[in-house]
């Protein structure tokens, strides 16, 4: 067995680490054209902060690739040939495979404005794209930053953290309304406001404007106005990255095409990750999931179809998690932005508009849960989880609600104010808080 | 990785903390002037003088550079700057820093008419000070202290603005400022005021090493009630609460809550906590030389013991001998001037990492007889290895967040900075039961591959 994966990202690096478990003596090649090593994506702002340095960002020390005999080869594959199963790469040489996978993840979002390939107009995603930020944003004054979602406000801190003035514009009427609630957009602004960095809501850029030598001078809103800046950071999202798949012949859509068990249209060749789109996405779930998260769980499950195991991809109860400046943010479950028949919701939110927590519930008795927002504050997990797949009814979730109490010792326990919340909403079945956080107890 | 990273010019600081650091510069000046002056009374004038303006400094410099800033992890370019990045200010903070410690250890004792040797002036500086809380004079020891509390509660004041959104960094800077400042430096000077031995309540045999020795015994027991009672002390803390106290709480209740060495890794290492080594070699070090202390430091002290027993017969003069060799390698040299000097380039906790017998002690205590744990929840990480940069201990702390696995390392001090450098809350500090205390989360599955071996 010789499987070759197309890309070190996390999940190409995951489905590897588990074969490796359930085949011992299975060759395991991967092709990067990014970096020699499997970097942490996610970490990539943080190199840029000077928090951490480029090394810092791999998750594993170099020994461990060769020490789990995982065979890295840093070059492009340019080319895929399905019937005689190899692929040829920049380098000169091809590689014969028994299996393959695809985890080429994904390209930054270009919507075709005016100017956009002008010098200083990027998106963040990859190590190329970190080392243009750096070079570009060195001694500049603004920044605009276009997207409301997580890069968005992730690009903003970092220019702010360089003394450069970002403006972010958002489409939207408040921060990430596709996810959040406008009660959890209003803290996200907060944030905004507390750091100094101006927001556009409702607005849309129109064009970039460039200077003589071809970079970046300004960019001009739907509105109509000119917003002078040198750098301009796209942050709309991104699109599965299929430059081997499609030429290949193998079937692609958005992303390249896959069954419930990853499987392509091509024998032996399977997709997961960003770059992957299933041809029927289970209740709930979108065709292509573009998270780390996702990414790790479609590279683990593929492993196991690749080893003989079929095993069919289920993501199981939705988790999610961002920190917005420094404001925290995890969710569980089924937390819609806007209303949802059948759906209701308990918001309470503590008068420093740093901490608040959203529990969604069936509209019909006994009101099971159904999920969490959870802002500047942390929740277990498992506890979450458990509560949502068992239908737990909100009373008994928020009696107990100390269980899902994740945050360091020491913190003030807002529990009994969340509860209190609950009597309002519900006062004809008042509870009593029954279960805190204590010193020496494990909830699990 | 592949494409090039050119360092970028740091933001510049702002007037304010530009004149704050200058106040801490010219504090340093005048205590230069105050090791050089002649005169005895301008000489007093330059030492406070400068102790008042380092503080000072020290406590605007943070409060504007924390202050000014919302509440939350403070790291910006922290591996850019020359100070804490390795660079050229990190070297000569280590030179100035050995330096200091190898004058203090070997040129700084009294030749037997009060001189000090080239800190002279600044001891005798302390003389009134020291004979207002112990009725003597100083010495190089008392000046040392002296430093050497003042840094901690100065960094502790920086350490408690930096880190002002975590209640739990904020008790646990106030509780090894507490410590020092209480059982370190004004409890063993009013017990010298009070004609009684200088003993350190919150320091224990095998870190304090001689406290079990039986010469350090019988001298204590010999000076009656109290005496007996530090003894009392020093062995039940070693052999009975320490076991105790790290069941319940692991080894954090002695190394990032009371203890000195621990203390001043805390505050004034604190810039310097992500310089420690993360790899598996460094990790194999920490096992040889850490574990083979621990070892030497038992043999040495039963040895005496037997010594003792036999009527001082057994070893001859081999055994105050070997203990004096202890006292300078590992006491001195490892603890001190490696321990502190080279905080600026291996990071604050050199010597509790590679070299304290105690913290070998508690280590093996919190591996396997205790209930405490850094649980990960669930499958939240996202491997951004913020948690690994901020270990003090060169634990790769991300390791275990992401295969989902309970962080139970016998060098982790509990220090909880992963959990507050964690952006996405996945890192917490427990004391559960310890049944299944090793079992990993069922949301994600770990694989098998072993880190370190």
């Amino acid at each position: 067995m010789h499987l070759v994966i197309i890309g070190n990202g996390i999940t190409g690096v995951t489905c590897a680490l588990t074969v490796r478990r359930l085949r011992p003596e299975a060759r395991i090649t991967l092709v990067s054209s990014e970096s020699t090593h499997h970097y942490s994506r996610t970490a990539l702002m943080y190199v840029y902060m000077g928090h951490m340095r480029p090394q810092d960002i791999k998750p594993y020390e170099d020994w461990f690739w060769t020490e789990n005999r995982l065979e890295l080869v840093h070059a492009t594959a340019t080319a895929l040939d399905t019937a005689d199963r190899y692929v040829t790469l920049d380098n000169g040489t091809t590689l014969p495979y028994t299996h393959l996978l695809l985890a080429t993840g994904s390209e930054s979002k270009r919507f075709g404005w005016p100017g956009e390939n002008l010098a200083g107009v990027q998106g963040l995603y990859n190590l190329n794209d970190l080392a243009a930020i750096t070079r570009d944003t060195h001694g500049i004054s603004r920044g605009v930053v276009v997207g409301g979602g997580l890069i968005g406000v992730e690009l903003a801190e970092m220019l702010h953290t360089r003394g450069i003035e970002p403006v972010v514009l958002v489409r939207e009427a408040y921060y990430w309304s596709a996810v959040l609630p406008p009660a959890e957009g209003n803290l996200v602004d907060r944030q905004f406001a507390e750091n100094h960095v101006l927001v556009r809501y409702g607005t849309e850029m129109r064009e970039i404007l460039g200077d003589d030598q071809g970079r970046v001078r300004a960019v001009v809103t739907t509105a109509g106005e000119e917003i002078a800046c040198q750098w301009v950071g796209l942050a709309i999202g991104v699109a599965p990255n299929l430059g081997l798949a499609k030429p290949s012949g193998i079937e692609t859509d958005r992303g390249v095409l896959v069954d419930e068990f990853l499987r392509t249209s091509a024998p032996q060749v399977y997709a997961a990750g960003d770059c992957a789109q299933h041809r029927q996405p289970a209740a709930g779930q979108v065709p292509v999931e573009q998270l780390w998260y996702t990414g790790r769980m479609q590279g683990e499950t593929v492993a196991h179809t690749i080893c003989g195991q079929d095993t069919a991809y289920r993501r199981g109860i939705w988790f999610n998690s961002a920190k917005f400046f420094n404001l925290e943010y995890q969710t569980y479950g089924q937390a819609p932005a806007k209303a949802e028949a059948g759906v209701e919701s308990l918001y309470w939110e503590h008068p420093s508009a740093r901490v608040a927590l959203r529990v969604y519930y069936r509209a019909e008795a006994p009101h099971a849960v159904l999920g969490f927002n959870a802002m500047g504050l942390r929740l277990r997990h498992a506890v979450c989880e458990q509560w949502i797949a068992q239908q737990v009814p909100i009373a008994a979730v928020m009696a107990e609600f100390g269980r899902a109490n994740f945050d360091p010792e020491f913190f003030t326990q807002h529990e009994k104010a969340m509860v209190a919340a609950y009597n309002i909403q519900f006062p004809t079945q008042p509870i009593a808080l029954k279960r805190r956080k204590g010193l020496f107890s494990m909830n699990r | 990785m592949s494409p090039t990273l050119a360092s970028p010019p740091l933001p510049s600081s702002s007037p304010a903390e530009k004149l704050s650091l200058a106040v801490v510069a010219a504090g340093l000046l005048a205590l230069v002037l105050a090791l050089t002056d002649g005169e005895l009374g301008r000489r007093q004038t330059w030492f406070y003088a400068a102790l008042a303006l380092v503080s000072g400094g020290t406590l605007a410099w943070s409060w504007v550079k924390y202050g000014g800033h919302p509440a939350g992890v403070q790291q910006n370019n922290l591996w850019l700057r020359a100070s804490t990045g390795r660079g050229a200010v990190a070297w000569v903070t280590g030179l100035v820093l050995t330096g200091f410690y190898v004058v203090l250890y070997w040129y700084s004792g009294n030749d037997g008419q009060g001189n000090f040797g080239p800190l002279n002036n600044l001891v005798h500086a302390l003389d009134g000070f020291s004979q207002w809380l112990r009725a003597r004079p100083a010495d190089q020891w008392f000046l040392y202290g002296t430093f050497y509390t003042l840094a901690i509660l100065l960094m502790g004041g920086r350490a408690i603005w930096k880190y002002r959104h975590s209640r739990y960094q904020v008790v646990r800077t106030a509780s090894v400022m507490f410590f020092q400042l209480g059982f370190a430096y004004i409890i063993p000077g009013l017990l010298q005021f009070f004609q009684q031995p200088e003993f350190y309540f919150s320091y224990f045999w095998p870190l304090k090493y001689d406290y079990l020795f039986p010469g350090t015994v019988t001298s204590l027991v010999q000076n009656g009630g109290l005496g007996v009672f530090m003894v009392f002390w020093g062995a039940v803390m070693s052999l009975v609460a320490t076991p105790v106290l790290t069941y319940f709480f692991g080894k954090r209740w002695y190394c990032s809550w009371v203890c000195g060495c621990g203390g001043l890794a805390e505050t004034a290492g604190d810039p310097y906590r992500h310089l420690s080594d993360k790899s598996r070699t460094a990790w194999r070090w920490e096992v040889r030389l850490i574990y083979t202390i621990l070892g030497i430091i038992i043999v040495l002290t039963a040895l005496l013991w037997v010594h003792f027993a036999t009527g001082n017969t057994l070893l001859g003069e081999a055994g105050t001998v070997a203990a004096q060799w202890y006292g300078f390698a590992i006491g001195a040299v490892f603890s001190g001037v490696i321990g502190v000097g080279f905080y600026p380039l291996m990071g604050s906790r050199v010597w509790c990492r590679f070299g304290c017998p105690m913290a070998a002690y508690l280590g093996l205590l919190q591996k396997h007889f205790s209930r405490f744990r850094i649980s990960t929840n669930g499958a939240q990480c996202i491997s951004c290895g913020n948690c690994s940069n901020v270990c003090e201990m060169g634990i790769d702390v991300q390791q275990y967040a992401q295969r989902g696995e309970p962080i139970i390392r016998a060098s982790c001090v509990g220090c909880g900075m992963c959990s507050t450098a964690c952006p996405r809350g996945v890192l917490n500090l427990e004391n559960g039961p310890k049944e299944g205390r090793y079992q990993g989360s069922q949301l994600i599955h770990a694989d098998s591959l072993r880190i370190l071996s």
